[in-house]
Formats: C-alpha cells, structure tokens, sequence
C-alpha cells in the first residue's frame, strides 16, 4: 500500500476531494498546515508595525491506497489541485506496512 | 434648581452608555493581543467596573464632587453616598445620584484604557492595587480639579485656570496616556519585543470594541451636557463628525505610508477621534470638528510609532492614543474654539487670541506630569512588594493560563481535557484501580 500525502491550496481542497471521489477513493485523512516552499509569504502591517508572515496557510490531505493505484490518485490530485501559480503545493508516495481497521481489526487491502 | 425629567432621562441613559464603553473596550484591546492574554486583557478593562464602583460608592465620589479642598479635592463630607437619597438632593436639574452615576462610569473607563499599556505581562493582583491606588491619587483630584465648578472657588483648572474639557481631554484621556507611559516603563517591554510577531488575533473583536466605544461616546460627550437641550445636540454632532473625519484621516496617512489601508487603522482612528474631539466637542463648530478629526487621526496615526523610536512596549498604544489623542484635541480648542459653540470661548483662528492655548496647554502639562508621576512610583512600589510583573516562563507560556487558570479558545473541543469531575489537588494520594489509595504510587490525577 501506499500512503500518498499531498499539500494544497485551501481553496483547491473541495476540487480535489470531488476528484478522489470520483475515481473511488473512499476516505482520507485532512489537516490545515502552514508552511512554505517557492511561495515565500507576505508582509502585514498592524499601526505601523511590519511583520513577515513566513508561512502560508494550506490543507494536507492523506490517503492510503492500493500499491497499484498509487501513481493513477497521485495524478488525480495534481490534475485537481493545479493552478499554474506558484504555491499549488506538493505530493509525495511513501510505502505503507501495515493498515488496521479499528473496529473490526481487518488488516491491509481489507482495511481500507 | 428643581428636577427636570428631560434632562435626568438623558443623564441615566448616558451613563449606561459610558458604562458599555468599558467592555467595548475590551473587546478593542482583547482583540489586539495575541490568543494567550485576551482574558486577561478583556478581565483588566472589566475588573475595573467591579473596583472603581466599590470606590466611587464608599469615598470616591465625595473625594471628588463633595465640598472643596485647596481646589485639588474634595472632601468626606458625602462618603458612602450620605444624604443623597433624599429628593432635596439635586445636581443642576438631576437628581444628584444620576450625575454620581454619570461621574462613576468615566472613573470606570479612565484606569480600564492605561491597561492597554502592559499587555500580556502584569499580575493581577498588581493591576488591581494599581487601579486602587490611581484612582485614589491621581483620578479623583484630577476630576475634582477639573470638573468641580462653584463660582470660581472649585477645582483649579477648571474654575480658576478655566481650561476647557468638556468630557475629559484633559482628565481621563491625557490622564490615562502619561500613565500608561509610566506603567510601560515600570514593567519593561514584553519578552521577543520587536522580535517575535505580536499581531492582534482577532480584528473582528477590535472592531466590534470600536464600534461599542463610539455608540457609547455619545453618552460620555452628549451625556457631559448634563441636560438634554441644545449643549447635548452640539456635542453629539460634533463627536459624530470630528470621529468620521479621523477615520479618513487615519487611513489617509497608512495608505501612503504603508501601501494599504486597515480594518486596525479603522478602528484606531475612530476611537483617535473619538478621544480628540471629548474635551472640544463644546467648543467647535461642526466643520470645525471635521478638521479637527481630520488632523487628529492623521497625528495619531504617526504618533503609534513613537514607542519604537523611544523603545517603550506600550503595547496597545494608550500613549499614541490617548495621550496624544487628548492633548491634541485639548490643545485644538485654542485654535478652533468658536464662541458660537456652547464652551463659549474663541480660539486662535477664530481671533481670540492664545489666551484659551495657553490655559489648555498648562492643564495639560501640570495633569500629564501629576499623573505620570504618581503612576510611576506606584507601579515602582507595587512592584517591589506583591509583584507587577509576570515570570519570564510565564509570559512565555501565556498570562490567561498563569494568572486564570483558563484559555479564550478551544480549538480541540474537549480531547485535550481531564477531569469532568472536580480535579484531584495535588495533594491527594494516588489511587489505583481498584479504587484503594496507594501512596507509593504516584499515579494520580495529576501526577
């Protein structure tokens, strides 16, 4: 299995649900970040005070699928998520050893 | 003189005004902190309410409208409200305990705005002594001095300089300002000042502060009429103008200054407005009081990044505020006063000369120094006996936890929480599961 974590704009989040959902993802994991890659952040000012706001507000959403499936969900967020613009975000596959459902204790393919 | 109806009904109403201000105020300052000090921001402004009333009621209000003392005071003949129960007890066309209501609430709000100064940092226990002895030392003789009126022979600036502060230029906002300065000094800046981002958490609760504060300063300025006739209606329009006007003003200077205009800016120019035209309202015209509010928002605007060239954390900027804010508008009267308004005194450019300047810039001074003096030695004193300011640590984890055992928003619903039964103190022995104490183990509730 594969464990695919993708970064993305808030706003793109819905899109790219829709998309898994469609190509029959059936749960996932979402989280707000911040942080920053080539989109660096922006400047605030409160009564005169400057701040540099480094990090940038984003989802990270979590899936886990079959080995095979993998590169096809993977294209999917990209195709849902992108933009053109700089800061669309990033998506990156790790292996994934072992899944257990909770409630029944079924293991791998079963669980998810 | 005998009760007037009109006139009683408008007083009552604006001191349940004024008393709104209080806490719009902090929802204006709560706002402005970051998440970990809102309670004990927002609790600073409301405490106040619970303090000064006490006050007011048992010595305060004799101190400052009882009798007269060397026109600096007034005296005990009145403690605990004595003899103004009775319907003979009149103030002007109120009865006297609606114009000891209307008083109270501006000796409420006047300690509530120098808390602004020391955010995320003071003890509670120091900020009340602090609201305790000020009160005492400084606001009500300042109040007596400038608002006890009898024939020429009551307060100092007020009847016998004849400086002019018709809702409290003079006596609340520039008052409050030097003492904020002094408070800012004492208790040093704050941990990560200037380094760490110490952006207001929510602007949405700064405007809804702002805007109570303005619907509540209709009272404190229309209110100070004392009567509902022409002086209310005056003042009341002028208030509303003069605020408008520095609402652009400010917004003005921050978009050329800073690229943008603010919601934060928005609001500071109201309250900068608010604050400049309380000792002028009576005496400006209507367009008077737009330049006035005009230039007033501009002036402040630039006046909130004085704590950076001179390195003190005000944090809130009571000084570039309220001190500036009050001076300004105090000192405006010498320039726009028109003896067509209900102050009756021409200023500079209306061809009276700079008699009313120099009366306006005397009250300021001597009130500005008073104030920041005793401020400072009471900070200074409170301090080095039950303590003002908070641990470094404790700063740093966040003063609502360390001074009130609480937090303003639980973003983790209850996942966080233990204990929906009364916690174990520390003190008690651990219990383990079978529900029998064992003191050797030391895995209780708490450890």
């Amino acid at each position: 299995m594969k464990l695919i974590t993708a970064v993305v704009k808030p706003h793109k989040l819905e899109d790219v649900r829709a998309a898994l959902e469609t190509f029959g993802v059936t749960g996932m994991t979402v989280t707000e970040a911040s942080g920053y890659g080539r989109q660096k952040g922006h400047t605030e000012v409160y009564r005169g005070a400057e701040y540099e706001v480094d990090l940038v507000p984003k989802v990270r959403l979590e899936v886990v699928v079959e080995d095979g499936d993998g590169a096809e969900v993977v294209d999917v967020i990209v195709k849902a998520a992108q933009t053109g613009k700089i800061g669309d975000g990033k998506v990156w596959v790790t292996p994934v050893e072992t899944i257990v459902r909770v409630r029944t204790g079924e293991l791998d393919g079963d669980a998810l | 003189m005998e009760i007037n109806a009109g006139d009683t009904a408008w007083v009552l109403a604006s001191a349940a005004l004024v008393m709104l201000m209080t806490p719009g105020l902090a929802f204006f300052y709560g706002g402005m902190v970051r998440m970990k000090s809102v309670l004990n921001m927002m609790m600073m402004s409301f405490i106040t309410i619970a303090v000064v009333t006490v006050l007011w009621v048992v010595v305060g209000y004799s101190l400052t409208f009882a009798g007269d003392t060397g026109h600096v005071i007034g005296d005990f003949s009145e403690v605990g409200l004595k003899g103004l129960l009775a319907p003979e007890a009149v103030s002007g066309t109120t009865p006297t305990l609606a114009f000891v209501a209307f008083q109270l609430m501006f000796a409420i709000i006047t300690p509530a705005l120098i808390s602004g100064a020391i955010a995320d940092r003071a003890t509670f226990r120091g900020w009340i002594a602090f609201v305790v002895g000020w009160t005492l030392l400084v606001y009500f003789p300042v109040a007596h001095s400038v608002w006890f009126l009898d024939d020429g022979n009551g307060g100092w600036i007020g009847d016998k300089l004849k400086a002019i502060d018709f809702a409290g230029g003079t006596a609340v906002h520039l008052n409050a300002g030097a003492a904020a300065l002094a408070l800012a000094i004492v208790l040093g800046k704050r941990v990560g000042w200037k380094k760490d981002p110490m952006r207001p958490h929510s602007l949405p609760l700064v405007i809804l502060g702002a805007g109570l504060l303005w619907f509540g300063w209709f009272g404190f300025n229309a209110g100070s009429a004392l009567s509902a006739g022409t002086t209310a209606a005056v003042t009341f329009v002028n208030t509303q103008a003069a605020t408008a006007a520095a609402v652009i003003g400010w917004l003005i200077v921050e978009r050329i200054r800073h690229g943008k205009a603010t919601t934060l800016g928005m609001a500071s120019g109201a309250v900068a407005g608010l604050v400049a035209i309380t000792p002028s309202c009576g005496a400006v015209s209507p367009i008077g009081a737009l330049i006035l509010g005009l230039v007033a928002g501009a002036v402040c605007c630039f006046a909130v990044s004085l704590k950076y060239k001179f390195g003190f954390d005000d944090s809130l900027d009571v000084v570039g505020v309220h001190l500036v804010g009050g001076l300004f508008g105090s000192l405006a009267i010498g320039f726009l006063g028109t003896a067509a308004a209900p102050s009756a005194v021409d200023g500079l450019f209306y061809g009276g000369g700079a008699t009313q300047l120099g009366r306006q810039a005397l009250a300021n001074v001597v009130v500005g120094i008073y104030s920041f003096t005793v401020a400072f030695i009471l900070g200074k004193l409170i301090d080095k006996t039950i303590g003002f300011r908070i641990k470094e640590d404790d700063e740093v984890i966040g003063v609502d936890q360390v001074e009130h055992a609480e937090t303003a928003y639980d973003f983790l619903g209850a996942s966080g929480l233990r204990g929906h039964t009364p916690l174990a103190r520390p003190s008690d022995p651990g219990e383990n599961e079978n529900g029998t104490t064992d003191t050797s183990e030391k895995e209780g509730v708490n450890a």
